[in-house]
């Protein structure tokens, strides 16, 4: 047997805390290159076709922060509720509602001309990422269910509210019956930085935001508030924090940013509504956000990382045609490996004591 | 509506539900061991895609099923070493484990995705099945349906009769009080988790080579997370379970009743229903705090460290 055990720190190691998020990097990679092994690649090349490959070019660059945008607005806003210690599950759903609301309004004004249109439909975007977020914060404070169940099954509900938009009234008329909406117009389409390349003001959006949460939680009352909050709820009920409203605060930010990410992919790199409009953003945001560990600049980090996993799925299935769903499961090794490597914070390894090594081994008298 | 389509409906109210009670007795059984699992999703589909690839591979859908067994056990064992092992935070690996299992199964079965294979047919039982109507509803079905009801009946009586449900439900309650009167606490979550895992995996197994069958990303579609409720919804009741898990059933196939009833409407807007329904359950359960609480398992989510 090990003769190591886990044993509790006096208090937990802030080293370790941004220590955890590199070895769980490490451990990826090296599960991913024994993973690639396995598979008859070899593991270097492979490692290098998936991680390295796609950032060779300023066009590689330009991807990643077609990604980023998206999934530094997402984690953002989830990052706020996982402060509070409301477990949002439904940037996901956010999303594509944002993309869905903010699509509407754009095929609504196919015709119209003016540099209102833009802001409008993004404006709406936001708004119905908001109201999705809403209906969260509703079902949590007036009725009390749980936050984790509700929101994934208004993602289930919003994922399928799109398909019914893309498959009935949204569908393009003249699309020969493909499940996708007219394109949109040019005032409804999000400026690009540089016409090589498909990066697009969205990643402005993203350090605004990045930048005013940042701001948010570091200087005001109402940070320190939901930071209070979720750290330990009597206390935020004894300073005499309104609970209910954080909570409604939280769940709204985060759906706007999500919303506003939603509407921005769909004005911005897909340029319509169709059923893929999300490869599962909200989804991997959850990721980022932790291994960003709840802070703005380690969000924006994190969230090369996981733009990364999009782009080195799409490299492996072109150059050593393995599944992009690699990218999946990339992701998800990321996050248990981060889960198991979070346990060094406030425990750490150490050498069993003599003493109970020969108690654990005369077990079986005991018994 | 006429009497034929009528069976029809209470038919595939039954086949829809019985992945519902599959995933939803295990997660009891974990919860009732104090131990929160939200990685129901993640292992239904492992179930799914390794039940579906060794049918393939084997030919055999039998060999199909021990492999979704297996699949969701591995995968409750890696959930069981941090959460109870490590002492994790279950919340959170839970999600992890429902990440992770969704994209390595998506992995694993990408190779599969558009493939048909026979599945396993149906075994309508000699004689009870000719009886009109009842025949047809209760007695047609193919045998993991069946293995439902006996799995039901099993656990209805583990925990009404017998030493190891009132082992379960005291590390539930209370794993101090358990650890002093001599139950190994971590073993007895260990085997509930790992129970969990392996009729999620079977659930998972029902879905791809039964109810489809074939296998696609995501195929689960949320049951993993709707059977959370449902054992909330339940109250850890295993009779209630069975009953929730045919009311989703019946919400799932509206689009059949509809159409019998002369309705048209979009599969889309349908497919929206369960999941309405889960938030209505969800906001029920929550209106009447006071009673859930009285059968939610005191220690449930709180992680167990024996004191050396």
């Amino acid at each position: 047997m090990l003769n190591i055990t886990l044993e509790k720190r006096p208090s937990d190691s802030k080293t370790m805390s941004y220590l955890s998020p590199l070895f769980a990097i490490l451990l990826t990679l090296i599960s991913g290159g024994l993973l690639f092994a396995t598979l008859g690649q070899d593991p270097f090349h492979a490692l290098y076709t998936f991680f390295i490959a796609p950032l060779t070019d300023v066009y590689g660059w330009t991807e990643l922060g077609v990604k980023v945008a998206p999934l530094t607005l997402c984690a953002m806003g989830l990052m706020l509720c996982f402060k509070a210690r409301i477990w949002n599950i439904g940037a996901e759903g956010q999303f594509i509602l944002g993309g869905l609301g903010g699509g509407y309004i754009a095929l609504e004004l196919l015709e119209a001309e003016g540099a209102w249109v833009l802001p409008l439909v993004l404006l709406f975007g936001a708004l119905s990422g908001l109201l999705w977020g809403a209906l969260t914060a509703l079902l949590k404070t007036r009725f009390g269910a749980n936050e984790i169940l509700t929101t994934i099954m208004l993602n289930y509900i919003a994922l399928n509210w799109l398909l019914y938009g893309v498959h009935g009234p949204l569908k393009d008329p003249d699309g020969f019956n493909f499940p996708e909406s007219a394109l949109f117009s040019d005032f409804a389409t999000l400026p690009v930085l540089s016409d090589d390349y498909r990066l697009n003001i969205s990643i402005f959006f993203a350090l605004i935001a990045v930048a005013a949460i940042w701001a948010l939680m570091s200087k005001t009352l109402l940070g320190f508030q939901i930071a209070v909050l979720g750290e330990d709820k009597s206390a935020a009920r004894f300073a005499g924090f309104k609970e209910e409203r954080l909570i409604w605060f939280v769940l709204l930010a985060c759906g706007a940013l999500a919303g506003l990410a939603g509407v921005s992919e769909v004005t911005g790199s897909v340029g319509q509504l169709n059923p893929y409009i999300s490869p599962g953003y909200g989804y991997a945001a959850i990721i980022v956000a932790f291994l960003g560990r709840m802070h703005p600049v380690g969000i924006v980090f994190a969230s090369m990382l996981l733009a990364l996993t999009y782009m080195g799925g799409e490299m492996a299935q072109m150059d050593l045609s393995l599944p992009k769903s690699l990218t999946g499961l990339f992701q998800g090794m990321l996050l248990f490996y981060l889960l198991a490597c979070d346990l060094l914070i406030s425990y750490r390894i150490v050498r069993k004591p003599a003493a109970r090594a020969i108690s654990s081994s005369t077990n079986p008298a005991q018994a | 509506m006429d009497f034929e389509l009528f069976t029809n409906i209470l038919f595939a109210t039954l086949r829809t539900g019985t992945p519902l009670i599959l995933i939803a007795l295990g997660e009891m059984v974990c919860e009732k061991s104090g131990v929160l699992n939200l990685g129901q999703e993640g292992m239904v589909l492992m179930g799914a895609a390794l039940g579906f690839i060794a049918a393939v591979v084997t030919g055999h859908a039998g060999l199909g099923i021990i492999a979704a067994v297996l699949a969701g056990m591995m995968m409750s064992v890696l959930f069981a070493f941090l959460a109870v092992t490590l002492v994790s935070n279950q919340v959170a690996t839970g999600l992890a484990l429902t990440i992770f299992g969704t994209g390595l199964s998506g992995f694993l079965g990408a190779g599969y995705v558009g493939m048909a294979i026979d599945g396993i047919a149906p075994f309508p039982i000699p004689f009870l099945s000719d009886i009109p109507v009842i025949g047809k509803v209760l007695f047609s079905h193919d045998p993991l349906v069946y293995f439902s009801w006996f799995m039901f009946a099993l656990i209805f009586w583990c925990f009404r009769s017998t030493r190891l449900g009132l082992t379960i439900r005291a590390v539930g309650e209370n794993p101090e009080a358990a650890n002093a009167i001599g139950i190994p606490v971590m073993k007895v979550r260990y085997g509930a988790i790992l129970f969990g895992g392996a009729m999620a995996g079977l659930a998972g197994a029902y879905l791809s080579l039964v109810y489809t069958p074939m296998w696609s990303e995501g195929m689960s579609a949320g049951r993993g997370w709707i059977a959370l409720a449902l054992v909330v919804f339940a109250s850890w009741k295993a009779e209630r379970i069975l009953l929730g898990a045919y009311l989703f059933g019946a919400a799932s196939i509206m689009h059949l009743v509809l159409q019998g009833l002369g309705f048209e409407a979009s599969p889309n807007l349908l497919a929206m229903l369960p999941y309405g329904a889960t938030i209505i359950v969800l906001v029920i359960i929550a209106s009447d705090a006071a009673k859930a609480k009285l059968s939610t398992p005191l220690a449930l989510g709180r992680p167990y460290r024996p004191q050396v």
